[in-house]
Order: C-alpha cells, then sequence, then structure tokens
C-alpha cells in the first residue's frame, strides 16, 4: 500500500533544543493511527512539525510523494487538518462561522463562502451531530460540543488526513467515548484517515489499528496495539508497573494500573 | 442579507449626524441657509470637520480591530506601538527648539513613525514577533517618551505644555485642508488593505496556531497588519493629536452588537465609529461655546458609559 504521508529521519524542535530526534514513520490510507508516550516525549512537537507550524531541522516529510514544505499553505490545509484539545472562547463566534472558517483553504482572499461551502458546513455540523448548536455563541457551549465544533471545523476543510491532539483532555469517559466512537465512524465511512495524540492507554488500544509509542523523541515502538502495549514496553517508558490482560469485549489490550502504595 | 440592513440603519444614522453636525455649532443655522453665500465659510469650515471626524474615527475605529485580532488582546488599541509619544514628543520638541508650525504635522508623524520602528525592532526575535514582546515594547517606548516630554515641559515650561495637551487630548479643527487631502488617502487604503484580510484576521482571532492550520500565513500577514495600523495612526495624529478611547470602544461595542465576525464587524465599524465621532466633535465645540473642550475628553466621558451599559446588557444577554 502506498503510504498517504511518509515521514523520513526528522529532527525539529524549539530554539537549539532538538525534541523530535530522528523519526521515520508511515501513514497508510485508511490508517486510525495513535501517538502516546509520556509527558515530554514529543507527540505535540511532532505533530507540529507534521503540520508546519513548526520548521524542520533534518528530514523530509511527503505527502503522497510530494515534500510539504513545497506545497502551498493552503493546498496542503486541503489535504491536512488539524483538530486542537479546545477552542479559544476570548471571541464568541457562532458555531457556524467557526465551522464556516474551515472553509478559508478553499476560499480566495475576500471571497465569501458559496453556497456549496455552505452546504459543506451543515453536513458536518450534522455529522459531528452539532446542527441545533449552530446559531449558539461559542463560550456558551460545554467542552464536550466545543470538541465537537473543532472537528466539525477540521471535517469542513474536506481533508483525506486529520490529525488531533488530545481530542478527550476536557471529556468526562461519557464525552470521550462518543467523540472516539465519531472518529471511528468518519474514519471507517468516510475513508478519513486519523492520526491523533491519546494520554489514556485503554483508548488507544480500543480504537486504534496502529500504535506509535515515543519516547525521548524517539519511536520506540510502532505496530498494532498487541504488539506495543505490552507490559515491559510500558514499564520502560512510562517507569511504571502495570498489569496488561485482554479486554473481554474487544480482545484488545487492556492495561491496569498498579499502585505503587499497597497497603 | 442581515449585514445589508444593518449598514443601511448605520448609514442613515451617519447622514442624520452628517446633517446635525453642519446645522449646530457656535450659531445653529438652517440647513437651507447654510447654502447661502454669507454663510460658505462656515459650512466649509464644518463640512472639512466631519470629514476629519469620519476619516479619523473610522481609521482609528479599523485599527484597533485589526490589532485585537491579531493579539488576540481586547485592550490593544491604535497608539499600542508607542505613536502617540512618539508624535507627542516629536511635537513638544519642535515647539523647544522653534520650528515653524506650518511643520509641526511633519514632526508629529515622524515620531510616531520613529517609535514604531523601535518598538517592532524591539519586539523582533528571530524574524517572529511575539505578542507579549510587543505590547511591553509599546508600553516601554511609551513610558520612556512620555516622561521624556514631561522633562522638556518642565524646562521649558508654558509653550511645550501648551502644545503637549493639544497633541495629547487631540482636536478636529483642521488647520490646513490640504493636509486633511493628503492623509485621507494612506487612511482610506489602510482601511481597505484591512478589510482585505478580513477572513485572515477571523482565523487569526482563533491563535496563530489554529490559523496557520487553516492555511494562513500568520507572521506576515501580523507583519502587514502592524505596519498598516501604525501608518493609519501616525497619519492621523498629523491632522488631529491623540484621541483615545475611539480605537478601543467602538470596536468593543459593535463586537457586542454584530459579533466578532471581521467582515461584518470592519464595515459596520467603520460607519459606526465616524457617527461616534461625528457627534463628539459636536459636543466638543457645543457644549461650552466658544470654549472647545479638547475631543479626547469627549470620547472618553461619553465612551466610558455608554460602553458599560452595553457590557452589562450584553452579559445579560447571553
Amino acid at each position: 500500500m502506498k503510504a498517504l504521508l511518509k515521514v523520513e529521519n526528522l529532527y525539529g524542535g524549539y530554539y537549539k533544543e532538538d525534541v523530535v530526534r530522528g523519526v521515520s514513520l508511515n501513514v497508510n490510507p485508511g490508517d486510525f493511527l495513535v501517538a502516546i508516550g509520556p509527558n515530554g516525549s514529543g507527540k505535540t512537537t511532532l505533530l507540529r512539525l507534521l503540520t508546519r507550524v513548526l520548521p524542520l531541522r533534518k528530514g523530509e516529510i511527503f505527502y503522497k510523494d510530494r515534500n510539504i514544505g513545497q506545497m502551498n499553505l493552503k493546498e496542503f490545509c486541503r489535504c491536512v487538518a488539524f483538530a486542537s484539545q479546545d477552542i479559544p472562547a476570548g471571541f464568541s463566534f457562532t458555531v457556524m462561522e467557526l465551522v464556516l472558517m474551515g472553509r478559508i483553504p478553499h476560499l480566495k482572499r475576500l471571497q465569501y463562502e458559496t453556497r456549496r461551502d455552505i452546504e459543506i458546513a451543515y453536513e458536518k455540523l450534522a455529522l459531528t451531530d452539532i446542527l441545533a448548536l449552530k446559531d449558539k455563541r461559542i463560550d456558551e457551549l460545554s467542552a464536550g460540543e466545543r470538541q465537537r465544533v473543532v472537528i466539525a471545523q477540521a471535517l469542513a476543510q474536506e481533508p483525506e488526513l486529520l490529525f488531533l491532539d488530545e481530542p478527550t483532555a476536557h471529556l468526562d469517559i461519557g464525552h470521550q467515548v462518543q467523540i472516539l466512537d465519531l472518529l471511528k465512524k468518519l474514519n471507517r465511512e468516510n475513508n478519513l484517515t486519523i492520526v491523533m495524540i491519546l494520554h489514556d492507554l485503554n483508548l488507544a488500544s480500543a480504537y486504534s489499528n496502529r500504535i506509535v509509542l515515543l519516547d525521548q523523541g524517539m519511536i520506540l515502538k510502532e505496530g498494532r496495539p498487541e504488539e506495543v502495549l505490552t507490559y515491559q514496553n510500558i514499564e520502560k517508558v512510562y517507569k511504571t508497573i502495570v498489569l496488561v490482560n485482554d479486554n473481554p469485549v474487544t480482545g484488545k489490550p487492556n492495561i491496569v494500573l498498579v499502585p505503587g502504595d499497597k497497603s | 442579507m442581515r449585514l445589508k440592513i444593518k449598514l443601511i440603519i448605520l448609514f442613515s444614522l451617519l447622514c442624520a449626524a452628517m446633517v446635525i453636525g453642519l446645522i449646530k455649532g457656535a450659531v445653529d443655522i438652517p440647513l437651507a441657509n447654510l447654502l447661502l453665500k454669507d454663510s460658505q465659510a462656515i459650512l466649509n469650515l464644518r463640512l472639512l470637520r466631519i470629514i476629519a471626524a469620519i476619516l479619523v474615527g473610522s481609521g482609528l475605529a479599523v485599527s484597533g480591530i485589526a490589532l485585537q485580532a491579531i493579539l488576540r488582546n481586547p485592550l490593544a488599541e491604535p497608539y499600542l506601538l508607542g505613536t502617540s509619544s512618539g508624535a507627542g514628543l516629536a511635537a513638544v520638541i519642535a515647539v523647544v527648539i522653534g520650528v515653524s508650525r506650518v511643520y509641526m504635522p511633519l514632526a508629529a508623524f515622524l515620531g510616531a513613525v520613529l517609535s514604531i520602528i523601535v518598538v517592532y525592532n524591539l519586539a523582533r526575535e528571530r524574524g517572529v514577533i511575539a505578542d507579549k514582546s510587543l505590547i511591553l515594547s509599546g508600553v516601554i517606548i511609551s513610558v520612556v517618551f512620555s516622561s521624556l516630554i514631561v522633562f522638556l515641559v518642565s524646562l521649558f515650561g508654558n509653550e511645550a505644555m501648551h502644545e503637549m495637551n493639544w497633541w495629547l487630548w487631540g482636536s478636529l479643527q483642521v488647520y490646513d485642508y490640504k493636509l486633511l487631502l493628503l492623509v485621507t488617502f494612506p487612511v482610506i487604503l489602510g482601511i481597505c488593505v484591512i478589510y482585505l484580510f478580513a477572513q485572515d484576521l477571523n482565523a487569526i482571532s482563533l491563535g496563530e496556531e489554529k490559523a496557520m492550520h487553516l492555511g494562513i500565513d500568520t507572521q506576515s500577514i501580523k507583519k502587514i497588519i502592524i505596519l498598516i495600523t501604525a501608518l493609519i495612526s501616525a497619519s492621523l495624529i498629523c491632522i488631529c493629536g491623540i484621541i483615545g478611547f475611539v480605537g478601543l470602544i467602538v470596536p468593543h461595542m459593535m463586537r457586542l452588537l454584530v459579533g466578532p465576525n471581521h467582515k461584518v464587524l470592519i464595515p459596520t465599524t467603520c460607519l459606526a465609529a465616524a457617527v461616534f465621532m461625528i457627534l463628539c466633535d459636536l459636543l466638543s465645540r457645543t457644549l461650552f461655546s466658544p470654549i472647545e473642550i479638547p475631543i479626547g475628553v469627549i470620547t472618553a466621558i461619553i465612551g466610558a458609559p455608554v460602553f458599560i451599559i452595553l457590557l452589562k446588557k450584553g452579559k445579560r444577554i447571553s
């Protein structure tokens, strides 16, 4: 299978220090890839390098055989979208306005959204189940609703590849599962390739088809959940002892934390 | 289509304000009589003031909107980059060394430009402008220049003091219609260019990274916007001195009324700020006529309560 995104020996970070050090990775069409790793292991930096927010110090990234540094930024954003953890509520845009902003990569300067752009926005609002909220202002929404707006905005870019940085960070377990179910559905039914960061290893195990375990800016292990999520790997990277058994429903690895003080 | 209605309402308000601005003054003259030959001089004077008011109001308010968006800071205002104190200092220096009044606007313009250059370069690091550095550099330069103004005023006394007051509180008294004409071009051009970036400003107001993820070259746009707002405020300072609050309050009022979408916000604010300035100018010249109150005093006294009312009401609605 031909890779959608091909990362070769990537180095980059902030100031003089590289946070990502020698990452090579292929993202295949249809992947639901989850990056895990302890705090400071370079997950977010890797995503920022892959989405052109940070400049690379070394290495190359190809999107469908094209070097992404040589793509026009708007063109790149028509293929690749990024959904952040949250949306700032400083300026109280309405949900519809925010989702329509996802059409910016498709518009020329000063070009107003066409009927088709508005149709697409409606479609994405319906897909993420927030059509009823379209005229609400962002500061009136709950964290779960805001996360859906973030995703709807990214989907309005009509990307083939969607990056997400901890989309479940501020959500309770009910909303976590709702959001990930939604992403899984988009992955399966709309053929959207997904690359995301998650902290929760069990969610990563349950939803992903591939997991990348990062440690100190390098990929320690990459593969199917059962290949990566072994107690040896986890102990090595997280310096924490865990039990790994099978989730009785999904058959995927299930990580159980073991408290250090057992008294 | 709702935008069209809003614009029509605001435009009618502007026309009404212009008519009131023409007939009211130290002497009230009915509209019909204004067109007579013997009131020609008064008509011209008042017309110039109205044009200045429209230009100053829209220029400052739109610059305020643009800076607030790129810095995501509701307190950003057109004089953020130290233009006001730079212009003030240059004007005071000009008085002290005895430069002719004719060159005063030029001195103020150069002072404003100088302060922008200093602030911009202080804030730039590895080709990137960090929001905090920009705001802090602006504040520091303002403080230094303001203290230099006070230093000169304490050495040279009354004359410089008088000049400083004029610059610090502003006036729409147009001394030279050619200068007004000259300033009109950069200001109108600047407003138009900012409007061209309405979509980018929407995206940048969500955060620089988000804007980049929407395909917007954030750093270049920030630099362009800083340059344009600086040009607008430096040009306006030449003709009217420093008029506070307009660039801060009118954009906020309009955000409460029409929302933060810059495609709507910029044109509506342009009109609203023009109306606001015409009315403030009217008050400044009629309240204690024949004494003219500096217009900056009026904008603050009128602007602040209106803003507080809107803020409280806006909170209740949402």
